[in-house]
């Protein structure tokens, strides 16, 4: 009992700590809808990097590289190798998204579908798409935080109270203090989440068996093919990595929360010399693993994977390190979930029940009906992680799936004048249905390929198809990027 | 739209090369570097190179955007 309370104590004092903090940013910034969704486009490097690297370090990160390295082994190398390559795409894709939200005033994914396609039902369908595929990730951060507050009390805390508690408080802070709340939780978070993986990942093979090199010989001698492809799967090998990474690294930033936090950035440079360093930062990765191949000795046979990081804190630490390894895990799992609700919500109100139901309203009743929206998006996703028994992993894969659609739409739409709406919607459902159709009916992997990855194929394929039989609105491409162009007369000077 | 340089993407592509396509020549045990795993060691190298690749494309993308008359340290 005395050891829950210590770890319960420590834990909670980290999670008022960062809700504070995130209750605090508001001081001297007028809540209107741009203040709260992208702060003011005035985020320099430091929070842009914090807000970024924060939200991307999700629960799934936390418990599940750790989780996947025990239960599956080899195919876990697939984090590893989407997370720089994602960089790689922001590198040349955020700059111009920014450019574009800076000239329009954009504030949500759907926004930019508006300006480039001009049809106000493709933009609520990018909407409803965006939210959809948010409610699974909500859920993922959910029961993440049920999970850890349930190990960290050593069972004292149920999982469901665990749940209400952990996203009650993600709530306040995001109907408060909006994007610059979630940015400034982020400094804690990120201190105390690298700071427990390059400690854990170091002690852990230290203590049991004398360093990291020493682990993996123990671990080679017990299961020699544990971690090459496909581990202890039979069908995760090397087409499904090549596609799962091709399919994860492309579409990252097709999340709506990840294109949206592109605009609080205050310049596009900004943006690029993030995308330059950043993976570095996913250095926390491998000592993830490394934690979850220990255990796969230490603790062989626990029923979840996903707890195998707590679990191994918990039998080799004191309770109080437990309640900072905890406090790290659910701050790990609030801000994400934070940024995810403030986005559905505005994704909601402003691109598919203003346009859709009620054209008359006002900016800021929008941004009360946002507001109002993060406490419907909290109990709906409260709901689901309590009665719904599908797998993390098979919801993250569905969403990640379906925002990977999006991505025709975004990159043609930058590059291209040829890309029409029809085409656009055509690729984006025929994407979906097949998306659904093959992730439900239990064939992803398909022929050894991610099931989204397929699916994307072939909304390229339908995108330019359809593009090329319809007649393209050159004006929506030239209204959307015309004045980016430096203009004629600035050149000559500035080459003088 | 600006394109990216072909340059600036060529260096973009060599991560997508090394971490992606050619995982059937890297995802191997041996031999063990470092004590790691060759798989890992390699993933762990790439996290290291990526940057340095990066960073060529950036260079490269600030002059072309000078060239074409932009200001590459505009805010």
């Amino acid at each position: 009992m005395s050891h829950s309370l210590v770890a319960l104590a420590v834990m909670s004092g980290i999670v008022a700590a960062g809700s504070i903090v995130g209750l605090l940013a508001r001081f001297h910034h007028k809540m209107d809808l741009e203040q709260w969704t992208v702060g003011g486009r005035g985020f320099g490097l430091v929070l842009v990097w914090l807000l970024m690297a924060g939200e991307i370090y999700t629960t799934f990160t936390f418990l599940g590289a750790s989780g996947w390295a025990y239960s599956k082994g080899g195919p876990v190398l697939y984090i590893m190798g989407y997370a720089p390559l994602m960089y790689v795409v922001a590198f040349f894709l955020l700059p111009l998204v920014w450019e574009v939200g800076r000239k329009h005033q954009l504030q949500t994914q759907a926004d930019f579908f508006q300006v480039r396609y001009g049809s106000q039902y493709l933009s609520a369908f990018v909407a409803l798409v965006g939210v959809a595929c948010l409610i699974p990730y909500l859920q993922v951060q959910l029961t993440g935080l049920g999970l850890i507050m349930e190990v960290a009390s050593f069972g004292g805390i149920g999982r469901i109270p665990a749940m209400i508690i952990g996203f009650a408080l993600v709530a306040a802070f995001v109907f408060v203090s909006g994007v610059r709340g979630v940015a400034w939780v982020c400094v804690i978070k990120d201190f105390l989440l690298l700071f427990a993986a390059v400690f854990v990942g170091i002690a852990v093979p230290y203590i049991y068996f004398g360093g990291i090199g020493p682990m993996f010989t123990a671990l080679l001698r017990a299961k020699p093919n544990h971690f090459v492809m496909p581990g202890t799967t039979n069908n995760l090998g090397h087409a499904w990595y090549i596609t799962t990474v091709l399919l994860s690294g492309l579409s990252f930033y097709m999340w709506p929360q990840y294109f949206a936090a592109t605009f609080t950035a205050r310049s596009g440079k900004i943006l690029r010399r993030n995308s330059i360093v950043m993976p570095l930062y996913v250095i926390s990765m491998p000592l993830m693993i490394i934690v979850g191949l220990s255990a796969v000795l230490v603790l062989p046979g626990l029923s979840n994977g996903d707890l195998s990081l707590l679990t191994m804190v918990r039998k080799t630490f004191p309770a109080w390190f437990l309640g900072i390894i905890g406090g790290a895990g659910a701050l790990t799992a609030m801000v994400p979930a934070a940024i995810q609700l403030l986005t559905g919500a505005t994704l909601y109100a402003k691109n598919l029940f203003r346009p859709m139901i009620a054209p008359g309203m006002t900016d800021p009743q929008v941004a009360k009906l946002a507001k109002v929206m993060v406490l419907v998006l909290t109990l709906g996703a409260l709901l689901f992680a309590i009665y719904s028994s599908i797998s993390l992993v098979s919801l993250l894969l569905l969403g990640f799936a379906g925002v990977a659609q999006l991505f025709p739409g975004v990159v043609l739409g930058l590059f291209s004048k040829r890309v029409t709406t029809s085409g656009v919607f055509a690729g984006m459902v025929i994407g979906l249905s097949l998306t659904l159709f093959l992730m439900l009916t239990g064939r992803d992997p398909y022929l050894g390929m991610n099931a989204g990855f397929i699916a994307l194929c072939l909304n390229l394929a339908v995108t330019v198809t359809v593009s090329l039989l319809t007649r393209a609105r050159v004006a929506g491409f030239d209204e959307t990027f015309s004045s980016l162009e430096p203009s004629p007369a600035a050149r000559p000077a500035r080459i003088a | 739209m600006k394109r990216p340089c072909l340059g600036a993407v060529l260096f973009g592509l060599i991560p997508f090369v090394a971490t992606c396509f050619s995982v059937a020549l890297w995802d191997r045990i041996y031999p063990l570097v470092l004590g790691l795993p060759f798989n890992f060691f390699w993933l762990i190298l790439w996290l290291l190179l990526t940057p340095l690749c990066m960073w060529g494309a950036h260079r490269l993308e600030e002059a072309r955007i000078f060239r074409e008359g932009g200001d590459p340290n505009e805010p």
